[in-house]
């Protein structure tokens, strides 16, 4: 192991870019069809670890879908019918043999608005912890702490675990559903525009959580805010009704835009 | 043009008021007149002695509403013991698992359930429930029975009651956010656990607030549990012995006590107990609503 690190080193490839290679979330020809529109076009691209993805686009062009699609929530909706292969660490989610549990629980999810769980803030993380199997309640208390400081809440709510966390304001409920998805020690953010219903300061203090955790996570950020994809993204794939126009590096993608309807998504600036 | 679309305007909203304030009204109008009619039996009895006397005999004078009230919460509270998981399940089932075309399809059947007359529901039992009393469930449990009984008046009320909580229930788990189950789903919970955990708790106050007004509606109930609760003054030890339940006591007697004094009185009494039962259980259910709401 050190002699290859130090081939490497000798080769000029630093460990980062390696990193930057690797592929955790491989999506293959996906095709998501509702009621006879086609949502999803033939949809192939990778997502490299420990970075931000940022999933870019008009309203309604399928970032979300395929969002979804990336821990089989489409599974709820009966009329999304879904194919083509997402392989993540590269297993087949779609394989019905697999787990769907522990597929969902390599990812966290970050909605639009916060959804707290009906129960107390310490329950809202302790909630994933318990579906693990953990049971000990020195670990459990542990983990809430660690992670409630992980997204700056700890703090604000260490006096009052035990209270409803619909109590909490909807900034402090977002982080606190960041730090629930982040109890479960996932490999994967998926964040719906996840700023969309905060104030300024609350998605400031989001966007600041990401580009944190970016090392220890891999992130994707659906958004169609593109000052927000400027000041977070590494890479970028940006979607117009249902098909990748573009993706890549986060500066290619702003600086030498290839297609007209980047070019005009960028000069419009939404 | 203008003035007259001003006046129209006025009009109309004032007129709005007025059916309004009707609404709000009545429900005092009713209490008073049952206080009023019902003070001449309580001048002859106490309130307390009315409700926890056995002897009911108006040609003696004596009105002890105990029997009735017993029989009513029985007959009430098994009713619901039978409904209210029913109800639930059916409501989980469709909400959460049933495809769009049986929801579809289901809607206007509990929609007709509900619309069904309730002589209808009572004939129904007759034919149906008080055999089936008779003949199965009372041997079943090793005891002798009629058939016009409290089981069997709890059954066709438990039949009654199920499109009225169904409905409220599904709309219950209709105004659960399906974002609330990704969530859940999302940390890896399987389906059931979502239910289990998010579902039926974000919707505890509503399935609450379900089953405490088809309680109120249940006890209310006239028609068809009194065809086949066997209307015999006791209190009931069993469900498979009869009972009297104070809306069938109303119904039954009403236009026929005209010479025996403070008759009409204590029927008017026994209204007035039912109307005040049931604001007691609305208030209680809203109150625990209301705490739940805070929490």
């Amino acid at each position: 192991m050190p002699s290859t690190l130090v081939n490497m080193q000798q080769k000029n490839i630093t460990v980062e870019s390696i990193a930057a290679t690797v592929p955790v979330v491989e999506i293959d020809k996906l095709n998501v069809y509702s009621k006879g529109s086609h949502i999803l076009k033939n949809v192939s691209t990778v997502i490299p670890k420990n970075k931000i993805t940022v999933l870019l686009g008009p309203s309604g062009c399928g970032k979300t879908t395929l969002l979804k699609c990336l821990n089989r929530l489409t599974d709820l909706y009966p009329d999304l019918k879904v194919n083509g292969s997402i392989r993540i660490d590269g297993e087949d989610i779609f394989d019905s043999r697999k787990d769907i549990t522990a597929i969902r629980q390599k990812m966290g999810l970050l909605l639009q608005r916060p959804y707290p769980l009906p129960m107390s803030i310490y329950d809202n993380i302790a909630y994933g912890l318990k579906l693990k199997g953990i049971r000990s309640k020195k670990i459990i208390s542990e983990k809430v702490e660690k992670h409630l400081k992980e997204v700056a809440l700890w703090e604000e709510v260490k006096d009052r675990l035990k209270t409803s966390a619909q109590r909490l304001s909807i900034g402090q409920q977002q982080r606190l559903c960041l730090a629930r998805g982040l109890a479960v020690e996932p490999e994967i953010i998926l964040a719906d525009e996840p700023s969309s219903a905060l104030d300024p300061i609350s998605s400031r203090v989001i966007e600041e959580e990401f580009i944190r955790l970016k090392s220890d996570y891999t992130i994707i950020l659906v958004t169609h805010i593109l000052r927000q994809a400027k000041r977070l993204a590494d890479n970028v794939i940006f979607m117009y009704y249902g098909e990748i126009i573009e993706s890549g590096p986060a500066e290619e993608i702003f600086e030498n835009p290839q297609s007209e309807i980047l070019k005009e998504y960028l000069h419009v600036g939404h | 043009m203008i003035l007259s679309r001003r006046l129209l305007d006025n009009v109309s909203s004032k007129w709005m008021i007025v059916c309004l304030s009707f609404f709000l009204i009545l429900p005092f109008a009713i209490a008073t007149g049952l206080v009023l009619k019902s003070t001449g039996l309580l001048k002859e009895n106490s309130f307390i002695h009315l409700i926890t006397s056995s002897d009911w005999s108006p040609s003696e004078g004596k009105f002890g509403f105990l029997p009735f009230i017993v029989s009513s919460l029985w007959v009430t509270i098994a009713a619901l013991i039978v409904s209210m998981p029913l109800c639930l399940l059916a409501a989980i089932y469709l909400s959460q698992f049933a495809p769009k075309w049986m929801i579809k399809f289901m809607h206007p059947v509990i929609d007709i359930l509900a619309g069904i007359p309730s002589v209808v529901y009572g004939v129904w039992a007759l034919l149906v429930i008080v055999p089936f009393v008779r003949n199965t469930l009372a041997p079943l449990f090793h005891t002798d029975s009629v058939g016009y009984c409290i089981l069997s008046g709890a059954l066709i009320l438990a039949v009654m009651s199920i499109p009225y909580i169904l409905n409220l229930l599904l709309e219950v788990f209709r105004q659960i956010p399906i974002e609330l189950g990704e969530a859940s789903l999302a940390l890896g919970a399987t389906k059931w656990e979502t239910i289990k955990k998010v579902f039926l708790r974000k919707g505890a106050t509503g399935i609450l607030s379900a089953y405490g007004l088809g309680f109120s509606k249940a006890l209310g109930e006239t028609l068809a549990v009194m065809m086949v609760i066997g209307n015999v003054v006791q209190i009931p030890h069993s469900v498979f012995d009869a009972g009297y339940p104070l809306p069938a006591l109303v119904a039954n007697n009403y236009g026929e006590m005209m010479s025996i004094p403070s008759y009409d009185s204590a029927l008017m009494f026994g209204s007035l107990l039912l109307l005040v039962i049931i604001l007691i259980i609305n208030i209680f259910f809203r109150y625990i609503i209301y705490k739940s709401i805070a929490l």
